[in-house]
């Protein structure tokens, strides 16, 4: 418009041009002339004055010609070439200015195609930069991921909201140790990302030992650690060192606009009193006081290392026990004793009969000091041996392991006779591994034995192990001069001798002959273990589960609460938490009597399925079960025969659940069972629910089937082990994430949008 | 006039040994089986030294310990404790609840003997 507006003032301004000086010289000699050289003049003029209006409009029409050629070459030509260099700026990163028009126009055009070439490649170059950054944080993310999952020490990182931001899987298992009952499962589950530590450990403490830490901090400590032992809610004890997350790099200023933004929001509900006074303590501090390198330091989160002390804590314990029982059990018969015979020294020409009474005092003082020594030696004799880094170990692998590296050495065979697959056994395992190692290599260098056999079985608290080998016999003297031999097997020796790694398991070694089946063998007994069933449980889980587990998100470290437990409706849906579940039930029919006979769930945390955080539990329905259902959920009498009932496991559900975003396909059918319980179990389920079934209705109207089958197909999700309640978990909340940017598509961002669009569709009406 | 000695013990092992040897040295013993025996017998017998073992059915020697210094009748009586625990915490709990002397089993009847002559000066 204003190009046009221009190009108008333009054209009168050259018709002026071109007429004016004319008319203007006419008009000043008209002027300057008298009346009869004005008359010829017009004469003159008149007749000619259409010819050179004519040429006059001719040259203007010329004129205008040229001006709007040079117009829209430079003028329109050039707005042209600027909305195309913007289209380059913006939308398309490839598009290049075609060099049209004049030649200083091209010129021009050239060298913007030219400079944004040069940008191109710079982006270019950025761009592969970044990557290869990203690239290297994501590895060292995955490293650090892998490292703390291989941990002996159980570690949690939390940010200031208590929030759990990375845990490994002995602080799972720790905290799974540490749940009571039969829903373990929800016990062990409950430490969680994105969960609050409080609901493991004492709130009181954590604020305490932070205060500690961030007072050290503005002293200056080099390495501003705090240590305390909590018990649990089950009678464990935990040491805990927590360790404080920094903000990185000291940039002050960074520091400056972080604390200014603390103090924008209500302090969260870790900092509580001492918090508060802490942090509006900082800024004013920082003003006066800004040397203090305590001041540049802002604690972000911090880092827990966990230690279940509870069974140290036992040992020693026992220890100090049986240690009291041995000095002051003893000291009162002792006593007794001393005072007897001290007697009867100085009372040489003591009554026969005194002097009866005083040696039945000793005599009976003494047997009974032997029976308390022996029973105590019975009672504590675990403890009181076991000074050595000892372990667990399943016997069965010992022998495994012994009998590869004696195959290995020696190149002799090795058979395995009967072995008790499920004995434990408290050893170190590489001395024992040697001290059988050496045994057989004694055996071949000596005796030639062809093979070597294995056998392992138990008896009361003790651990046998039997290197059995036909033919010929040794004698016990032999062994004898072996145990006191360190130990050689091939190049390789030990500091060690056999009788010391006998003694340091608190063992024996003896030789024994089978003279009815020709054979020989050594015994070594080992005190047995107390089964650790649950590491053993543990290890298989850790076997199965193929992919590396997600047990960290440091994208929570930004997260704070909104307010306190509450779930906000206004929060994005990408930013919830949330557990999607799915229950099977003996029918269809809740308000006619059936019954849950197992729910499953799976947290859904900033957008990713948590696989190992889950809930999966069978429920006795206390009912008989429909034989028509069986095929369907696979579910049998005998499964459900001795697992606990709905009492226990709803309640333990809704602790899984609490403070999160309930997510359920056809979530109607499963909240109808839980209402029917509510009055009865004291449970309620307060929490927003999210139906996939009804989002799917709001994604897709026209679609006819809205089945969780046919969803996950048309949302391209592959559908494994369904029916059960955990797999169909799993796929529900699949498809729920699939959901949430589809939905985000069609404006539906936050909780409340999206509860109301999915009560206003057709399928919101049917009720159970 | 010789002592008068009550020996406090529930267990006949150690009360035969005491009795003989103070005896012998020429006191005049009685003997009580357990905490409330004690304190009858105390009001009768007259005791000027009590041997007290700690660890005692019915009632403990602490609270005999102060149950004698509680009563002005026997102001003046000693008080020795005999322990099977050699705890030091023990030993001060003795002390500061008024025994005169904390003896720990085993102990030499000798010394014990040694320790009852001078607390009866």
């Amino acid at each position: 418009m204003k190009a046009k507006l221009r190009f108008i003032i333009a054209a009168c301004v050259l018709g002026l041009l071109m007429t004016g000086p004319f008319a203007v010289t006419a008009l000043l000699l008209y002027a300057d002339s008298k009346d009869a050289e004005r008359a010829a003049f017009a004469q003159f003029l008149l007749p000619r004055l259409p010819l050179g209006g004519l040429i006059t409009t001719f040259g203007f029409i010329a004129g205008l010609m040229l001006l709007r050629g040079l117009f829209q070459q430079y003028v329109q030509g050039l707005l042209r070439m600027a909305e195309t260099l913007r289209l380059m700026l913006g939308a398309n990163r490839n598009f290049r200015v075609t060099p049209d028009g004049p030649p200083e126009v091209r010129e021009l055009a050239r060298a913007a195609n030219d400079l944004a070439q040069q940008r191109d490649e710079l982006l270019t170059d950025v761009d592969a930069q970044i990557r290869q950054a990203k690239a290297t944080v994501e590895e060292e993310k995955n490293r650090l991921a892998a490292l703390m999952s291989e941990l002996a020490l159980g570690v949690v990182v939390c940010n200031l909201d208590g929030r759990i931001l990375l845990y490994n899987s002995r602080a799972r298992l720790q905290f799974k140790a540490l749940a009571q009952g039969p829903t373990s499962t929800s016990g062990g589950a409950l430490i969680g990302l994105g969960r609050s530590i409080f609901s493991i450990l004492e709130r009181g403490q954590i604020t305490h030992s932070l205060e500690n830490i961030q007072q050290r901090l503005r002293k200056g400590s080099a390495a501003p650690t705090a240590n305390f032992i909590t018990a649990t809610r089950g009678g464990a004890l935990l040491r805990c060192q927590m360790a404080p997350v920094l903000r990185t790099g000291a940039d002050s200023a960074a520091v400056g606009v972080a604390q200014g933004a603390n103090m924008d929001n209500p302090p969260g509900p870790l900092s509580g009193k001492g918090g508060d006074e802490v942090r509006q303590a900082g800024p004013a501090q920082e003003e006066r006081t800004t040397a203090l390198p305590g001041d540049e330091l802002e604690v972000t989160g911090y880092v827990l290392t966990i230690e279940n002390i509870t069974r140290n804590f036992e040992r020693e314990a026992e220890r100090d026990q049986a240690l009291q029982a041995l000095t002051d059990g003893n000291r009162a018969a002792l006593g007794n004793i001393r005072a007897a015979v001290e007697t009867l020294i100085d009372t040489p020409d003591m009554e026969a009969d005194y002097r009866e009474r005083f040696t039945r005092v000793i005599a009976d003082e003494a047997a009974a000091m032997s029976q308390r020594l022996d029973a105590t030696m019975s009672r504590f004799a675990d403890s009181l041996k076991t000074r050595w880094p000892l372990e667990d170990v399943l016997a069965i692998d010992i022998l495994a392991a012994a009998a590869r590296r004696i195959e290995d050495r020696l190149k002799l065979p090795i058979k395995h006779e009967e072995q008790d697959a499920s004995l434990w056994m408290r050893v170190d395992s590489f001395s024992l591994i040697q001290a059988i190692t050496f045994l057989a290599a004694r055996l071949q260098d000596h005796y030639a034995i062809r093979e070597l056999r294995l056998r392992l079985s138990a008896e009361g608290k003790m651990v046998f192990l039997d290197l059995i080998w036909s033919g010929t016999p040794v004698s016990s003297e032999t062994l004898y001069t072996w145990e006191l031999e360190p130990m050689t097997v091939g190049a390789e020796t030990s500091p060690l001798t056999l009788r010391d790694v006998i003694d340091r398991h608190g063992g024996e070694i003896w030789y024994q002959r089978d003279k009815a089946a020709h054979r020989a063998f050594f015994r070594m007994v080992v005190p047995a273990a107390v089964t650790p069933d649950l590491a053993a449980s543990d290890q298989v889980q850790h076997l199965h589960s193929d992919s590396r587990p997600e047990y960290y998100d440091f994208d929570l470290f930004a997260a704070r609460d909104a307010a306190g437990s509450g779930i906000d409706l206004d929060r994005k849906l990408s930013e919830l938490t949330y557990s999607v579940f799915d229950t099977e039930t003996t029918g269809l029919e809740p308000s006619s009597g059936d019954e849950i006979i197992q729910m499953g769930a799976v947290r859904v945390v900033n957008n990713r399925l948590l696989r190992q955080e889950v809930f999966d539990q069978l429920v006795d329905p206390g009912i008989p079960l429909k034989p028509a259902g069986i095929p369907i959920h696979g579910i049998t009498e005998a499964m459900v025969h001795g697992q606990p009932k709905l009492d226990v496991v709803l309640p333990a559900f809704h602790e899984f659940c609490a403070e999160t975003v309930l997510v359920a396909h056809n979530a109607a059918f499963d909240m109808r069972f839980f209402q029917l319980k509510e009055d009865s179990l004291g449970v309620r389920f307060t929490q927003p629910v999210l139906d996939t079934l009804l989002l799917s209705a709001v994604i897709h109207p026209n679609q006819e089937s809205h089945r969780l089958e046919t969803i996950a197909e048309r949302l391209g999700i592959n559908v494994i082990g369904r029916h059960t309640a955990l797999g169909d978990a799993f796929v529900t909340g699949e498809v729920f994430l699939k959901m949430v940017p589809l939905l985000a598509d069609m404006g539906i961002v936050t909780l409340r949008q999206a509860l109301d669009a999915a009560q206003k569709t057709y399928f919101a009406r049917i009720t159970y | 006039m010789s002592h008068r000695i009550l020996v406090v013990d529930d267990e006949p092992n150690i009360v035969i040994s005491l009795e003989f040897l103070l005896k012998k040295e020429g006191y005049v013993v009685a003997v009580a089986g357990d905490g409330e025996a004690a304190l009858q017998q105390a009001g009768q017998f007259l005791p000027d030294l009590v041997l007290l073992d700690v660890m005692m059915p019915k009632k403990s020697g602490f609270e005999v310990c102060e149950t004698l210094r509680a009563n002005p009748a026997l102001a003046g009586v000693k008080i020795v404790m005999l322990t099977a625990r050699g705890r030091e915490t023990e030993v001060t709990k003795g002390l500061a609840l008024g025994a005169d002397a904390y003896i720990t089993k085993p102990f030499s009847t000798k010394e014990l003997v040694a320790r009852i002559k001078a607390l009866l000066g």
